[in-house]
């Protein structure tokens, strides 16, 4: 995709480029290449797609993008790719001009034309104002110092970046939704953030007391400093800033400082044009200003004495510009709010009025041991009001109660244990609570979709989260409400329904790629530290999150890590295969599956002096000795290690086979030493520990006799080099391999197996084969990882080397030598009492 | 009367794992020891296929059987969840740092 776009700021003036002379049609002049501008036109398109040519100034040099999902790119927790909300071929295929990095600088409304700061004049019929916000600076002095900075684009993301990479010590002043989320990514790229908010509360417009403290503290657990009732002096620095100085005298150093105490409206270009504005720019119910011929939309406008500062009154307000640009009528009637914090693990709602006061009634919740705090505030038998921290599922049903001010007097008793126990039953079902909600529920905050547009979406065939997703966006921003759109699939299709991310397990409310990321990011060093950071519902988990936090862990750090055994499936604990008979299997390893006489005599007398029932040749091009009782396997390995042999690790989540033909050794159609290669390739990857198992084979010509294009990474020799494949399987379901790309030496080849082996590894989901993996992330994205970006390919290779080289110590030999022999052992009863 | 078997010390197993004992003609035993340091004996067999329990992962008070994944309450040997079945569980005591186990009742009729 095609994010940067154009800077016609820099590309000098163009005249005349965007007036065909050709389309009559009444020309829409949007000022704002925002949420709210872009929302606008996609309402107007979808009403009538033909009726305006559209026009879009931006100040920035982006196409349109999700300007709340900021938090989650600076914590690293998203790119900018995946926020952009419209990209490039938006804008093409609905014949939108879009001039991006070029603002709009005047609006002459006498000739209906603007003014670019480029000084491109373009004519309108109808003009949108959507310039949103600017950040509020508060008067302190030393706020012009660099290094003082507010959080409201993608410059400030990347100056934050910018900061952290150095390190240091970071101030946000203002501890609201925005500051927090910034001190959350700050904190998350190293930064020491002390957060500096001049209420007792933070968040105190969306949180009570109690919910507030919860936060306090549950922030300061991950080492930030919060210091409420602080109240900001100066801001002090020699050339760049240096700290912030207290009114109370305190000095806190800082190299990076982050405004974020609010966003005023940016009205000035609607006020030198001489529009009435208020607080902002005023609006009807059609969001027309004082001119007819003028519409504003989102956080620059005020309609009926409120202004919003959130991102949902947004779609509210689009829809009704759009019916009246298209003459329909349907007009604005002011929004409810509703917040949700955005930092990863911490669970923040709140809705509506909870001040309290005359006739309102309070229900609170506690349950400490779960750090849960529920407040609802109930009024004339009506929801007015609700905080949730910890438990924020409910949120969406107390917000639809509280919208459409249902009665609640006959479900008030079990309204504070939610909407599963309120509306009867008592037993949780997450589907009929979802079924219970009505079409119009918002399902999705981020992007304003209700319940039916997401059941029509469903309807009209998406069958997956994704597909979901790509069809009306619902779940495509924050994610928090995933569950929600997980379910509605499941209650519209039933068994039809395609799984996507699901929690790790039971023990968890995260999923595999939230906890992995949460590792890193919180550098998190052992799996009690993980369950007890992300909240785990289970002492010490479960048979499926053990072992892949430990293999996370691992990954993470490699040569750092201790590994947990009793975190490992049996068979990794004990290197070698369980059978249903309670007996073992031993695999040695067989380097490209070439063998020799001393090898093969060695199998041979194992084989005999322990009795082994069965050997047998695997598919991998190894021998399978069955039958082997676990008192003898340190003894077995004793005996293969004897022989040069060593663990072949036929039992893990690990490279299990580099399977090869012999190539042009011998082989007359042979073109390359696929023997050579498959050996040398086995040597570099053995021992390495993977989300599942993972096979390699080298065929040495497209007769592909080693069968490669089923396997992991698969490597077909030609005659001007080596064709690399991958994401191949050969089991329940068969699946052939994704063509990578060529490559014109061995070494070459070496080096992209390695590269994508750590891909694999650092991305796939425990107990994710590479083929679900690629057909879930796409081949095109592996090839821009590996093939595309040659640094990026480089430094999944030294990653990978460097863990190898703690990886590739037999595991077999230390057992021979006596280490963990309890594990072979009965335990010796001692005293037999009253034999 | 219950016979009583000193098998070993609570180190001797390894925390959120197993040993095995074998006494006489019986079946194997695994003495578990979960994440609290509480001590349980079951018989080593899975009532679904009799995967060895003592292989298991170890997990709050309950073990997941190795070959099926079927999860065995340690202290009453039930089969958890949608699946049904029930190990013999064996009395064990801790006699300070020792542990002992009562003699199987196969044991008893075999004496």
């Amino acid at each position: 995709m095609d994010l940067q776009v154009r800077d016609e700021s820099r590309a000098g003036v163009a005249d005349d480029i965007i007036m065909p002379f050709d389309d009559v049609r009444e020309h829409l002049v949007v000022v704002g290449n925002g949420m709210a501008g872009c929302r606008a036109v996609e309402e107007l398109l979808a009403q009538d797609g033909r009726r305006y040519r559209v026009t879009i100034f931006g100040a920035e040099p982006y196409v349109n993008y999700n300007r709340i999902m900021l938090s989650p790119v600076l914590a690293g927790e998203k790119s900018f790719d995946d926020i952009v909300i419209n990209s490039q071929q938006w804008y093409a295929d609905n014949g939108i001009d879009l001039i991006a990095g070029d603002p709009v600088t005047a609006i002459d409304r006498t000739a209906k034309a603007v003014t670019s700061r480029s000084g491109r004049t373009v004519h309108y019929d109808k003009l949108l104002i959507a310039t949103g916000s600017d950040p509020f600076i508060i008067p302190v002095p030393g706020r012009d110092l660099p290094g003082v900075i507010s959080f409201r684009d993608m410059k400030d993301v990347d100056t934050m970046l910018e900061a952290a990479g150095k390190g240091g010590d970071a101030v946000v002043i203002g501890g609201g939704l925005l500051g927090l989320e910034a001190a959350h990514g700050l904190t998350r790229r190293g930064m020491k953030v002390t957060v500096i908010h001049l209420m007792d509360t933070l968040m105190e417009r969306q949180l009570d007391e109690a919910a507030g403290w919860l936060l306090k503290s549950a922030l300061e657990a991950r080492g930030q400093t919060i210091l409420t009732g602080a109240n900001t002096a100066e801001i002090f620095g020699d050339g760049k800033v240096e700290g912030v100085r207290l009114k109370d005298g305190r000095d806190i150093p800082a190299s990076l400082v982050v405004m974020a105490v609010g966003i005023r409206p940016a009205t000035a270009l609607a006020r030198e044009a001489g529009l009435e504005v208020n607080r902002g720019i005023k609006v009807d119910d059609h969001m027309v200003t004082s001119d007819p011929d003028v519409l504003a939309v989102g956080e620059c406008v005020e309609h009926d004495g409120n202004v919003y500062g959130l991102v949902a009154p947004l779609w509210d307000m689009c829809r009704s510009l759009a019916d009246g640009l298209t003459d329909r009528h349907s007009g604005y009637k002011g929004s409810v709010t509703s917040t949700k914090l955005k930092v990863a693990g911490l669970d923040v709602f709140s809705a509506g009025d909870f001040s309290g006061g005359e006739g309102c009634e309070d229900i609170v919740l506690r349950d400490a041991s779960r750090g849960v705090y529920k407040r609802v505030v109930v009024k004339d038998d009506r929801v007015i009001g609700a905080v949730l921290y910890g438990d924020t599922a409910d949120g969406g049903w107390y917000f639809d109660l509280l919208k459409k001010g249902e009665n609640v007097a006959d479900m008030r008793d079990l309204l504070i244990f939610g909407q599963a126990f309120a509306s009867g039953g008592g037993a949780p079902d997450p589907k009929a609570a979802v079924a219970a909600l009505s079409d119009d529920a918002e399902i999705c905050g981020c992007n304003g979709v209700s319940k039916g547009q997401v059941v029509a979406c469903i309807g009209a065939g998406a069958s997956s989260l994704d597909a979901v997703r790509a069809g009306c966006k619902a779940s495509a921003s924050c994610g928090s409400c995933t569950g929600l759109v997980e379910t509605l699939l499941a209650a519209t299709l039933g068994d039809d329904v395609q799984s996507g991310p699901k929690t790790m397990c039971k023990c968890t409310s995260f999923t595999h790629d939230d906890v992995r990321r949460e590792i890193v990011a919180q550098n998190m060093r052992s799996i009690p530290e993980v369950m007890q950071a992300l909240h785990w519902s289970t002492p010490d988990g479960c048979s499926s999150c053990r072992p892949a936090l430990n293999y996370y862990l691992l990954c993470a750090l490699p040569g750092e890590y201790q590994d947990d055994q009793q975190s490992r499936f049996v068979n990794e604990r004990m290197h070698a295969n369980i059978q249903k008979d309670g007996t073992y299997s031993v695999v040695p390893r067989m380097w490209g599956g070439l063998t020799n006489p001393r090898e093969l005599r060695a199998i041979a007398d194992v084989v005999e002096k322990y009795d082994a029932p069965m050997v047998k040749v695997t598919g991998g091009q190894r021998l399978d000795i069955f039958g082997i009782r676990k008192e003898d396997l340190p003894a077995v390995w004793a005996d293969l290690n004897a022989a040069g042999m060593v663990s072949g690790h036929a039992y893990g989540k690990s490279l299990r086979t580099v399977k090869t033909c012999v190539g042009s050794e011998w082989c007359r159609f042979g073109t390359q030493d696929s023997t050579g290669l498959g050996v040398r390739t086995e040597r570099m990857t053995w021992g390495s520990w993977m989300p599942h198992k993972f096979k390699i084979a080298v065929s040495g010509c497209p007769r592909n006799c080693a069968e490669a294009t089923i396997k992991d990474f698969g490597i077909i020799c030609v005659d001007s080099g080596y064709e690399l494949h991958v994401g191949g399987n050969g089991g329940i379901h068969v699946r052939a391999t994704d063509f990578l790309c060529k490559v014109a030496t061995e070494q070459q080849a070496l080096d992209f197996c390695a590269a994508f082996i750590q891909l694999y590894r650092e991305e796939a989901r425990y107990l994710e084969r590479t083929a679900p993996w690629i057909e879930r992330v796409g081949i095109d994205y592996v090839k821009r990882r590996i093939v595309e970006d040659e640094p990026g390919r480089e430094g999944l290779r030294a990653r990978f080397l460097y863990a190898q080289s703690f990886s590739q110590d037999d595991p077999w030999a230390e057992r021979a030598a006596g280490r963990h022999a309890e594990l072979h052992q009965h335990l010796q009863p001692i005293a037999i009492a009253a034999e | 009367m219950t016979d009583w078997i000193d098998i070993g010390t609570l180190a001797d197993i390894p925390r959120r794992g197993a040993r095995t004992v074998r006494i006489g003609g019986a079946k194997d035993i695994a003495v578990f020891r979960t994440g609290d340091d509480h001590v349980f004996a079951l018989v080593n067999e899975c009532p679904h296929k009799k995967g060895p329990l003592s292989q298991g992962i170890v997990h709050g008070h309950s073990v997941a059987c190795p070959l099926h994944n079927w999860t065995i309450a340690l202290r009453t040997g039930q089969a958890q969840g949608a699946d049904e079945g029930c190990t013999p569980t064996i009395a064990v005591r801790r006699e300070g740092d020792r542990i002992l186990i009562a003699r199987p009742a196969s044991m008893k009729a075999a004496a």
